[in-house]
């Protein structure tokens, strides 16, 4: 892979290096926490672009991978006293085998069925995990607070997860631009432009949706251990918050469907701006509506997102804006 | 025995609002290939309207229903205009998203003005005894109200020259507009009275439970796995799914904990899009 | 014999899309398939390529039963179609268009080597000048000759042309027809529906004729022009034939 030589893949590596590394370096709490977001973010919209923007399906519900992969991790440190590296991977393959069974039955829909399908998984998560005693039901589960000694106390505790969340965005965004210019997401792209004649070209596009689908479930489920890890407990309606797989899909769209730095840029001016409204008095209890304003202004007039949009515009910036 | 008599003819008569809920979706769908995403929120804002009518004027709910029809024919056209014109060609990714949009806009600006705490329509229609069964009057007189509707809507579109354009541009719509068929305002119309039925559909939702501006969601998804049960496009079809719903739903409480019902509503709208896609009546 | 279709039967519903088609196609000949509007000529290439499997019959590539296989399988073996109505991968520009061609066809390609698979495919057919460019921007011309790029970068043993002249100019069309010839020169075998008659008459060894789903002529341009059902189904007037094949 000759990405190490392309400037659009160190603009985007770059930045969350060192728009993550920041807080490592100066060691400031607050800035972590506040990065922690936005990192989370990044990662979960990268993720989901995977599928919304390589492969053109759309999933509404992208954080059903985050929950339950999340809630599995859980369980695993806060029952059975895994560490957290490996419950986090673990929790990881369990979203990605969820996807690999939910994809064969629902990636045979095309286009609107399939998005409705994905509405429906959300609820239905949400529903199973209330029921599932191992999780907890209702209430959750929660780790004791001596737990974090195995890790040097609660403060490094999280200075851990916030280094490992770090990692994970990274090797999320390296998985993004690996698979956008190779040989996999040439296929994909041709299946969101016209999925049958992508198939008389001869992309296998029911594997190769199903490996998209995969992929993209993955790193959700490693995000979400750590969140909850970091939190030190986790219930089901923290899970599966339908509002994160909306805010997701605006972020992705926002910043640009479809490319590797989109995600990226469309994460961190949403949640900044979420953050702003949230503290302003005035937009405070409106910041669901604009987000619902902002997506349809997007898809209205802006479709391809701030770097789609810059890339048509300035054809001599694409090697840049990837 | 009795105890699972009286939850099937109560899910049975919930059956057919939850159809002339679907029917909208389903209409919309059939004409314009739109999901229509906000339909969840209309319901909802027709659940409130009832409600204001109701408490500030007084008016007999069932009144306030006809008002609310009204008013939610008048919301769909802006909807419409607004979100769905733009992309109604684009592929189905844009028109799903801006409908979303509209959707959590109505949410939002609804959770901020309207607050989160249940509002309740108080109005008894009392009730039927028939046989050992208890028939609340509201239930009745929705089911009646979504017969009515059915076959008004029935009516509309097969003996009115309004309906049969709708009917026409939904066929075929090019060919439509060579025989001069205004298309858009058709489907601004077909929109409309798709908004309009979820709306009298919250409505007569309000008379039965305590709502908020979220209760619509709960909706949104059964609206789903009905059209596709009964044939998207199709509105009996969607009437008919929903009574087989509104049956299950009062069905399966007796045998499990009722937080299983949104599993099973959701494996059922997978297997039928996998085994049957064009719904049990066909789609139109 | 590269192809054997052999009684093919295609049903729509209540409708009869394709009744026993049976034709042979020897290697390294170009078939012309010609017949009214709506005779069941893409439907033939979709049962062949396995867009819609026949309700019955055969349809044997090099020796192997492809009947019913799913279109990528169908490719992946060696056989390349373009579309009636051009269906252009818009989002994509005209070089990654050729590469999905190169990557997923017989070859397989890596997207390295597609690349320059592509560049050559490009050369060809005259859109080298155009290969950054999105496909959504090129006119249809071009994106007729985008299609071709794409069927001819997957190296097929089989090409399938599906009306591949229409709306062209006759300067167009001359050019697409000599690289067509030369096409079969490198060995393609080529199985092409055209209305062009001119076109295919003057391009193809055989001509098959199909009239609502049935073969109703097969033979040289010379015997179909002549063949009193084919000129009824299609011409209308026997004369009109004779001053065609003169020009």
């Amino acid at each position: 892979m000759n990405a190490w030589r392309q400037p659009g893949f160190w603009l985007t590596f770059l930045l969350v290096l060192v728009g993550g590394g920041a807080a490592l370096v100066t060691r400031d709490s607050t800035l972590r926490e506040l990065v922690f977001t936005l990192l989370m973010f990044v990662a979960l919209s990268s993720s989901l672009n995977i599928m919304l923007g390589y492969t053109g399906y759309v999933n509404f519900g992208h954080i059903v991978f985050f929950g339950l992969g999340g809630y599995a991790g859980f369980y695993l440190i806060s029952q059975h006293g895994w560490p957290l590296y490996t419950a986090a991977l673990v929790g990881g393959c369990v979203s990605a085998l969820i996807a690999a069974l939910l994809g064969a039955a629902i990636l045979r829909l095309r286009g609107a069925y399939f998005a409705l399908a994905t509405i429906g998984i959300n609820e239905a998560a949400r529903a199973f995990v209330i029921n599932f005693g191992p999780f907890g039901g209702p209430t959750g589960m929660f780790i004791n607070f001596s737990a974090y000694q195995a890790y040097g106390g609660a403060m490094q505790a999280l200075w851990t997860t916030y280094t490992l969340l770090l990692v994970v965005t990274l090797a999320v965004v390296v998985t993004s631009y690996m698979v956008k210019h190779s040989r996999f997401g040439l296929g994909l792209m041709g299946i969101r432009e016209d999925e049958d004649a992508a198939m008389v070209m001869g992309v296998k596009a029911p594997n190769f949706k199903n490996i998209a689908y995969i992929i993209s479930a993955f790193f959700p489920g490693i995000i979400g251990t750590l969140f909850f890890f970091k939190n030190g407990n986790v219930e089901p309606g923290d899970a599966f918050r339908l509002h994160m797989s909306i805010e997701m899909l605006v972020m992705v769209m926002l910043g640009g469907n479809g490319t590797v730095l989109g995600p990226v840029l469309g994460a961190v001016g949403y949640e900044r701006l979420r953050g702003f409204l949230l503290t302003s008095p005035l937009f405070k209890n409106l910041h669901l509506a604009f987000a619902g304003l902002a997506l349809l202004l997007i898809v209205l007039f802006v479709p391809a997102g701030v770097v789609g949009w810059l890339r048509s515009r300035f054809p001599a910036l694409r090697k840049v804006l990837v | 025995m009795s105890q699972l008599l009286a939850s099937l003819v109560d899910g049975l008569l919930l059956g057919f609002v939850y159809g002339m809920a679907a029917m909208g979706l389903s209409l919309i769908w059939g004409v314009m290939r739109v999901i229509n995403l906000s339909h969840g929120a209309i319901m909802a804002l027709g659940m409130f309207g009832t409600y204001f009518l109701f408490t500030a004027l007084g008016l007999n709910p069932y009144l306030a229903i006809l008002i609310v029809a009204v008013l939610g024919l008048v919301f769909g056209f802006l909807v419409y205009g607004v979100a769905v014109h733009r992309v109604i060609n684009a592929p189905h990714l844009s028109s799903l998203l801006a409908t979303f949009a509209v959707n959590m806009m109505i949410i939002g600006v609804g959770t901020a003005v309207l607050t989160t705490s249940p509002r309740n329509i108080d109005y008894s229609l009392g009730s039927l005894q028939v046989g050992p069964i208890t028939l609340l009057g509201s239930r009745v007189a929705s089911a009646l109200t979504t017969v009515l509707a059915t076959a008004a809507l029935y009516l509309f579109l097969y003996r009115t020259l309004p309906g049969k354009a709708i009917r026409a541009v939904a066929n075929n719509r090019d060919a439509s507009e060579l025989m001069g068929i205004p298309s858009s305002q058709v489907l601004a119309l077909s929109f409309g009275i798709g908004t309009m039925l979820a709306a009298v559909a919250g409505g007569l939702v309000s008379t039965f439970f305590p709502f908020t501006i979220l209760s619509g969601d709960a909706y949104e998804p059964r609206s789903f796995v009905i059209c596709v049960l009964g044939g998207l496009g199709n509105p009996l079809g969607a009437l008919l799914g929903g009574l087989i719903l509104g049956t299950m739903e009062g069905l399966i409480p007796v045998f499990m904990p009722v937080s299983w019902v949104p599993v099973l509503e959701f494996a059922l709208f997978i297997l039928i899009l996998l085994i049957r896609p064009s719904g049990l009546l066909g789609a139109r | 014999m590269i192809l054997q279709v052999d009684k093919v039967i295609k049903r729509f519903g209540g409708l009869q899309a394709l009744t026993d088609v049976t034709f042979d196609l020897p290697e390294g000949q170009i078939l012309g398939l010609i017949g009214p509007n709506g005779a069941g000529k893409t439907t033939l290439f979709n049962a062949i390529n396995g867009v819609y499997p026949p309700e019955s019959g055969r349809v044997i590539f090099r020796g192997k039963d492809i009947t019913g296989l799913p279109p990528y399988e169908v490719a992946r073996s060696g056989v390349a179609r373009t579309h009636q109505v051009v269906r252009p991968l818009n989002e994509l520009t005209v070089l990654e268009n050729v590469m999905v061609g190169a990557c997923f066809g017989r070859e397989g390609h890596s997207r390295a080597s597609a690349a320059r698979v592509a560049d050559g495919v490009m050369e060809r057919v005259g859109l080298t000048a155009r290969a950054g460019q999105l496909a959504s921007s090129l006119n249809v011309a071009q994106k007729k000759r985008l299609e071709l790029a794409r069927a001819l970068a997957a190296h097929p043993y089989l090409l399938l042309l599906d009306e591949v002249l229409a709306g062209l100019n006759p300067t167009e069309i001359e050019a697409i027809l000599d690289t067509i010839r030369r096409i079969r020169d490198e060995g393609v075998t080529i199985l092409m529906i055209e209305h062009v008659m001119q076109a295919v008459m003057s391009v193809s060894d055989r001509l098959i004729v199909l009239d609502y789903g049935m073969q109703i002529a097969e033979g040289t341009p010379q015997e179909v022009a002549n063949d009193p059902q084919v000129i009824e189904a299609y011409l209308g007037d026997p004369k009109l034939a004779e001053r065609l094949l003169a020009e």
